[in-house]
């Protein structure tokens, strides 16, 4: 029987299964990151969404509420057209909301965008990269984006390619790139500037085995430093697995939130799969509408 | 299904295909557009009568046997309009080459290809031959109008021309790929098509500066020097002349030969027709290789932006393509400036459009590329400084792209005249930022392998970047010869700029 304990919080995940980056293992000691950023306390707040709303042309998020721990890797699951993308753009500043507010780390994400768009990562599930870019001029860009300092960045972005495996290849240009290649290049900007919040949308979309290890890897590596994820998925096995807590959307609202035990124990079934009990909350839901 | 009918099938799906890439490129891909471009496209044609009418009006009461003046004239605005033709064919091909995702479903087809491929290069011809009717038929009403119903046989004449250019574009594309590769073929067709295009014109515009100190190609053409080099009137080189003119063996033989090289191309080059198409899509999966082991640079947001804009402009080949045909247009201006130093010249004047002209379209293009062809829009969203300083490093870049390249002719004409040069210099600042405020008003998100449509998502930007360029450059060019002039009609597009904001989505 599978338990709530997250997999990428014991000792011997980051030792054995993944490779932590050398930096992230000194931050993980309680150093100052590269750039001077104290390392994010868990447990403190990272995300709050409040009565979060969007309208196209039918109601797309309704009302949304949601809170993110510091530190933590949030999966939020729901069936094809329930907001969970619309939802993450309004979040990453990318849509305006009708209505409600979106706090990350205590910064008026709608008041403040620039500021809080320096501590958060965005990456889509179709990635968006430079063709004529090669992956180290892409992530020397990105990190210029985001005022980060060279002598930090640098050996980010190396340290970065090799452990997605891009190293042999960070000197050729991205048109040629498969679309793996593609998604770790753009994982690799959204994590070379160091966010305290990455937000992901399907990030494992089209990815091979190996490359959706990878990109696993170095999420739950993050998580293991004090980073705080949420990401959609449709992989509930991936939910399962890799998150603290799961969210469950439908028609734009949360139905259901938890640690795997708690749904479990919220809908009376202790020995379910999360494929199961998403079956089963959205019949519901369905139902009900 | 029969061979031949599956013959016919194919030749339909083709049709269907190259109709449906038309009206999406009339349209902007809305189908809602359908009936505006239609209108668009009719009034077009109506209103392209006007300006027939100036150029080939005058030839209208031609007739056989013609002077060797007059055959020179009209063989040479043939060869003009076949040059043309060629340029759009290469590009034509180039694009089924690189585009068409059809590849893997014809190659694995139980079609015998040689059949496929004959009909894909057939469609490709019959493209060509159509666009280039429909373009010529408002010269050729106009001639039919003023000198009657033999003007008709025009028509025949550009089915020729249509037919050998299309197959001669095929076989120079392909032996390209033979030649130097699926990957440097893109943009050497590229290259080629721009400088075809232009180059005829060009080079008469060079002999006649050479020879007579102006840019009229006429005065080269109509010279008794050109008269006496060229052959006798019985030559085969007038055969499309004389076809033009009404001449039926003439013109029975054109299309025969027209035919006939496409029959050749077709038999030659189907068969490897699908060896370079599979190239050409193979080609997409090797990377470049940039080698390089500096290290990352210091340097403000901003900076970085721009830095990142110089570098894919820079690798940029439609851009390198586009630029190169621009300062192929400067040639004949700058070889003006050039013998104007040694004896004062009425027509350096000339130089000032010309160099506006070309800095306007310019700015219009890379503003686009750089505003509206984004390739990761997200990216440049979810970074931390505002949208506004953004865009200003995009037009920074623009702006200074245009510095750099228009600055060196302009440093020359100063050595000229000071004042010629200020004034070329303003209007070209003007003339760019204006191009570059259109498109930042009217910008759309696209990807940058989208900007042979850049032109279908506004109408409106379009033209109103056309006319604010031949404004700006109109401008200049009367502010040094009647300043009162120039002063109205700087006027008149300052206005036509402010009226195209006040339309824009923007100011929405």
């Amino acid at each position: 029987m599978r338990t709530g304990r997250n997999p990428c919080r014991t000792a011997e995940f980051a030792a054995t299964e993944f490779t932590v980056p050398k930096y992230l293992r000194v931050m993980v000691a309680g150093d100052a990151k590269p750039d001077g950023v104290a390392v994010m306390r868990p447990d403190s707040s990272a995300l709050e969404v409040r009565g979060l709303t969007k309208r196209f042309d039918r109601l797309a998020v309704d009302s949304l509420d949601l809170a993110v721990r510091g530190g933590e890797f949030y999966a939020l699951v729901g069936p094809n057209g329930a907001g969970k993308t619309t939802t993450l753009r309004m979040i990453a500043g990318l849509l305006r909301p009708d209505a409600g507010t979106v706090s990350i780390f205590g910064i008026d994400a709608l008041a403040e965008p620039v500021a809080a768009k320096q501590v958060m990562a965005w990456v889509s599930d179709e990635p968006m990269i430079y063709d004529k870019l090669t992956p180290i001029e892409y992530l020397e860009f990105v990190a210029g984006l985001w005022g980060i300092d060279p002598k930090a960045s640098e050996p980010a972005a190396q340290e970065l390619l090799s452990s997605l495996g891009l190293a042999p290849h960070r000197h050729e240009r991205c048109e040629g790139f498969s679309k793996g290649m593609r998604q770790k290049v753009a994982l690799a900007g959204a994590l070379v500037h160091d966010p305290r919040l990455i937000i992901l949308d399907e990030p494992l979309t089209g990815l091979d085995a190996v490359s959706a290890r990878h990109v696993k890897g170095l999420l739950a590596s993050r998580v293991h430093a004090g980073c705080t994820v949420i990401m959609t998925t449709h992989i509930l096995e991936v939910a399962e697995r890799m998150a603290d807590r799961i969210g469950v959307i439908a028609a734009g609202h949360l139905i259901a939130e938890g640690t795997l035990t708690e749904l479990r124990q919220q809908n009376g079934r202790t020995d379910t799969s999360l494929e199961d009990l998403f079956i089963a909350l959205v019949d519901l839901e369905a139902a009900a509408a | 299904m029969s061979s031949a009918t599956a013959l016919s099938w194919f030749a339909r799906h083709e049709l269907r295909l190259a109709w449906r890439e038309w009206l999406a490129m009339m349209t902007g891909g809305r189908r809602k557009r359908r009936r505006a471009a239609a209108v668009g496209l009719v009034v077009f044609a109506a209103l392209l009568h006007l300006p027939a009418w100036a150029v080939v009006g005058r030839f209208a009461d031609l007739r056989l046997p013609l002077d060797k003046s007059s055959l020179i004239v009209v063989s040479s605005t043939i060869l003009l309009a076949w040059a043309l033709m060629l340029s759009q064919a290469i590009e034509s091909v180039t694009r089924v080459f690189y585009a068409r995702a059809d590849l893997d479903l014809i190659m694995s087809s139980p079609a015998k290809l040689t059949n496929l491929f004959s009909i894909r290069i057939g469609a490709i011809a019959l493209t060509v031959t159509t666009m280039a009717l429909l373009l010529s038929t408002p010269f050729v009403d106009v001639l039919v109008i003023g000198g009657g119903a033999r003007w008709l046989a025009a028509f025949g004449v550009v089915v020729a021309m249509g037919l050998s250019a299309a197959a001669l574009a095929i076989a120079i594309t392909i032996l390209l790929f033979r030649l130097i590769g699926p990957a440097r073929t893109r943009f050497v067709a590229q290259v080629l098509a721009a400088i075809i295009g232009a180059g005829f014109v060009i080079a008469l515009q060079i002999a006649a500066i050479v020879s007579y100190g102006t840019l009229s190609r006429f005065a080269v053409l109509t010279s008794d020097a050109a008269a006496a080099h060229a052959p006798g009137v019985d030559s085969l080189l007038w055969w499309p002349a004389r076809a033009v003119l009404g001449d039926g063996e003439a013109l029975l033989l054109l299309l025969a030969f027209g035919l006939v090289l496409l029959g050749s191309v077709m038999a030659a080059f189907s068969s490897r027709f699908a060896d370079t198409a599979i190239d050409a899509a193979a080609q997409g999966a090797r990377s470049r290789r940039s080698v390089r082991e500096r290290g990352f640079r210091a340097g403000s947001r901003p900076q970085a932006l721009r830095r990142k804009e110089f570098m894919l402009l820079w690798r940029d080949p439609w851009l390198i393509s586009q630029t190169m045909m621009q300062l192929l247009y400067l040639v004949p201006p700058a070889l003006l400036l050039w013998r104007s130093f040694a004896e004062s010249s009425a027509a350096l004047v000339l130089i000032t459009p010309v160099i506006v002209m070309a800095a306007g379209q310019l700015a219009g293009g890379l503003a686009w590329l750089a505003i509206s062809g984004e390739d990761a829009p997200d990216l440049a969203a979810t970074a931390p400084l505002p949208a506004s300083r953004v865009i200003r490093a995009k037009v920074e870049v623009v702006l200074i792209a245009i510095a750099a390249i228009f600055a060196p002719l302009v440093a020359a004409l100063a050595f000229a005249s000071p004042l010629q040069a200020a004034i070329t210099a303003g209007a070209i600042l003007v003339g760019a930022a204006c191009a570059t405020a259109i498109q930042l008003w009217f910008r759309v998100q696209a990807k940058r392998s989208q900007f042979r449509r850049r032109q279908t998502s506004s109408r409106l930007a379009t033209f109103a970047e056309a006319f604010s360029s031949i404004g700006w450059a109109a401008t200049a060019a009367l502010l040094l010869v009647l300043p009162v002039a120039g002063l109205v009609s700087g006027a008149i597009t300052a206005s036509l700029v402010a009226a195209t904001w006040k339309f824009s989505p923007r100011r929405a």
